[in-house]
Parts: structure tokens; C-alpha cells; sequence
């Protein structure tokens, strides 16, 4: 099957002043972009031509891995955000981070020192164990947690390409503004599900 | 002694307007600037402090995490600074020339394969032309800060030439575009350090 861009819930322009426009139009526009037609090409008479996103994640490697990986993180990525996003989950979500790392404070700074940590390109994720308990995950590159078995429920891309153009090497001033635009409902919904 | 960040042999604008002077800045002075200091952070207190650069990244395996990375990015930028010249480009002479042809068939294949290991390195790293120990050059990349000096790498020995593909080396003036980047380090590349440290 073919894969496509995804129709981001935002304009471009409506996380500013977290995530500038301009990062958004080469990062969604350009780099998402290229990571899907890479994979359309490769998959091209393979036996996940017509696999779904998730299986390819879960069982290619090489190119074909990178890009998979790579088109699967920044849709998960892209789709979590909203402009003026609520600065706190609610329900169970918030009962259980709660559980996993003490308060949401505790938890949002594990999660910060995680991204501030990470040396290279990759990825923070937030993941449910096989046991249902919260926990922070760091993956390089294109890495993603379901190739572990976990099931990831919010993510954020430390690579450059993802903060450069704002904040340059302050990687911290980007994780900062990170917190101001996540779509908790769906965060909520994906950990429910 | 403590290791220092070292200063340029040219402005930060003088590579202009190949490499601009905002990326130079930055790339130097808080990039390179971090690696050292963390690197100095890292070694302080420990038998680490006082040895040569080349003989920690020898045995990079032995040392912490912070020593691999901090180190690496310190000796890497280092490298980088010093093989590219506002008066570089072209093509090597004498003895380097003759090793590439006889290396690689010609100059324009090895400058191919140079780019290819450039752009195709996924993440964060750097591509690298290596003198090995039987003096044959080969081209090679790396992961984040690694380099063919360390005990871990995949293919050791000399680097004389390196290219910075982290994204924070090209994204303020090329973004998504390495390949224009790779294409632009040609016109500045100082082959006479390159050839300083085939020969050394």
C-alpha cells in the first residue's frame, strides 16, 4: 500500500510561538515527507509492500526500517500536539503517571532529562509495559519501543532538524516549549486504548 | 592540564558563502565549546587528566560514556577546522594524489565515495578519509562522535580528512538539503593540512 503525508488537526503556524512555522514547513512538509516517498520506493516489490505501517516497524531493518520508522514517529509525533494544549493530563492517565514516577512534576522532569540526555538523533517516548505500567523510553535514530514490546503513548524528537531553526543548540529551551502543546485528550485516548 | 577550545585560523564569516558565519559561530563556540567542556568535566579527578587526546580515544572502550562522546566531538571539531581554509578547494597534490588514484581509481571516485558515506549516514556522525596502519586510505563514517582513532570503530586508523554531518553543521543554512552541503565542503577543503597529515 501506498503511504502518505497525514493531514496534520493544525495549521502550520498555530503552535508559534513553541514551534515556529518555519520548523514545522521543512519538518512535517520536507523531512516527513521524504521519509514516506523513501519508503514507497523501497518497499516497492518487497514483502512489505503491503504491510502495515506497524509490522514494518516492527519487523524490517535497514533502509526500510529507518524510513518506516521515521514516517510511524512523526506522525505519532506530529498528531500529539495542539495549540494551546492542556498543561496536564486528566483521568487515568494522570493516575497512573502518578503511580509510575510520584507527580506529574516528577514525571515531566524524567521525561525533559531524558530528551536533554539523549546524545545524537532520536527520540523521549512515554510507554506502557506489558505489566500496563508507565515508563520513559530513549531510542536512537529511528528507533521506536513497539520493536520491544512496549506501547508508546507520546513522543518527542530530539533530533536537530526538530528545534534548530528556533532554538539552535539550547535543546533545553525546545523541551521546554514542548510541554505548552501536547494534546493530552489524545495522549489520554492512546493510553485508554 | 585541562583540554582548550581551540581557536580558529580564520572568521567566522570567512568561509562565507559557503559555510555562513551564524552556523561557524554557533558551531564553534557552543558546539565545540560544550564538547570541551564537558570532556574536561569528564576526565577531572581521574588518571585521564594530563594524557593526550589521541591516547584517551585509543582506548575510548576503558573510559565512561561522557569520555567517547565529549572527547570525540572535541578532537573531531578540531579536525574539521583546520581542513577547511578560505583559500581551499581543488584537488590534493604530490604523494596524497597519487594515493587516492592508486586508492580509489581517481580523484572524482573518491570524492564520490566521500560524498555518498556523507550523505548517506543516517543520524547524527561523520564521514572520514582514513590513512590505515598499512598506509592504504579509505572512506569510512561514523556514529555521533565517533572516529577511526577509537579502539571501537569499525575501520581504524588516521583520519586526515573529516566532514561534519551532524544536522547542526548545515540545518540554519541548508535545512533538509545535505547533499548541498557536502557539495559546498569541496570548495573549502585545505588539502594542504590533509596533506600535512597523510605524511605525518
Amino acid at each position: 500500500m501506498e503511504h502518505k503525508l497525514p493531514t496534520l488537526p493544525y495549521e502550520l503556524g498555530e503552535l508559534e510561538p513553541y514551534i515556529s512555522k518555519k520548523t514545522l514547513e521543512f519538518h512535517y512538509g520536507k523531512h516527513h515527507q521524504a521519509y514516506i516517498t523513501n519508503l514507497n520506493n523501497l518497499i516497492k516489490e518487497t514483502s512489505f509492500e503491503d504491510a502495515s505501517l506497524e509490522d514494518i516497524v516492527k519487523h524490517s531493518e535497514g533502509g526500510i526500517f529507518n524510513n518506516g520508522a521515521q514516517v510511524y514517529n512523526h506522525t505519532f509525533y506530529f498528531e500529539a500536539f495542539k495549540p494551546n494544549g492542556s498543561a496536564e493530563p486528566n483521568g487515568k492517565l494522570k493516575a497512573a503517571i502518578e503511580a509510575s514516577f510520584g507527580s506529574f512534576a516528577n514525571f515531566k522532569s524524567e521525561f525533559s532529562k531524558a530528551g536533554a540526555t539523549l546524545f545524537g538523533s532520536g527520540w523521549v517516548w512515554l510507554v506502557v509495559d506489558t505489566a500496563g505500567k508507565l515508563a520513559i523510553m530513549k531510542t536512537k535514530n529511528a528507533g521506536n519501543p513497539l520493536r520491544d514490546g512496549f506501547k508508546p503513548i507520546l513522543t518527542m524528537d530530539v533530533w536537530e532538524h526538530a528545534y534548530y531553526l528556533d532554538t539552535q543548540n539550547a535543546r533545553p529551551k525546545y523541551i521546554e516549549n514542548f510541554w505548552n502543546i501536547i494534546n493530552w485528550e489524545l495522549v489520554e485516548k492512546r493510553f485508554e486504548e | 592540564m585541562a583540554f582548550e577550545l581551540p581557536k580558529l585560523a580564520y572568521a567566522y564569516d570567512a568561509l562565507d558563502p559557503h559555510i555562513d558565519a551564524r552556523t561557524m559561530e554557533i558551531h564553534h563556540s557552543k558546539h565545540h565549546a560544550g564538547y570541551t567542556n564537558n570532556l574536561n568535566a569528564a576526565i577531572a579527578g581521574t588518571d585521564l587528566e594530563g594524557k593526550s587526546i589521541e591516547d584517551i580515544l585509543a582506548n575510548v572502550s576503558k573510559h565512561s560514556v561522557a569520555v567517547r562522546n565529549n572527547g570525540g566531538g572535541f578532537y573531531n571539531h578540531d579536525l574539521f577546522w583546520k581542513v577547511m581554509s578560505p583559500n581551499g578547494g581543488g584537488k590534493p597534490s604530490g604523494d596524497l594524489l597519487t594515493a587516492i588514484e592508486k586508492d580509489f581509481g581517481s580523484f572524482d571516485a573518491f570524492k564520490e565515495e566521500f560524498s555518498k558515506a556523507a550523505a548517506t549516514r543516517f543520524g547524527s556522525g561523520w564521514a572520514w578519509l582514513v590513512k590505515q596502519a598499512d598506509g592504504k586510505l579509505v572512506v569510512t563514517s561514523t556514529a555521533n562522535q565517533d572516529n577511526p582513532l577509537m579502539d571501537v570503530a569499525d575501520v581504524k586508523g588516521t583520519p586526515i580528512l573529516g566532514l561534519d554531518v551532524w544536522e547542526h553543521a548545515y540545518y540554519l543554512k541548508f535545512q533538509n538539503r545535505r547533499p548541498d552541503y557536502i557539495s559546498v565542503f569541496w570548495e573549502v577543503i585545505n588539502w594542504e593540512e590533509v596533506v600535512k597529515r597523510f605524511q605525518d
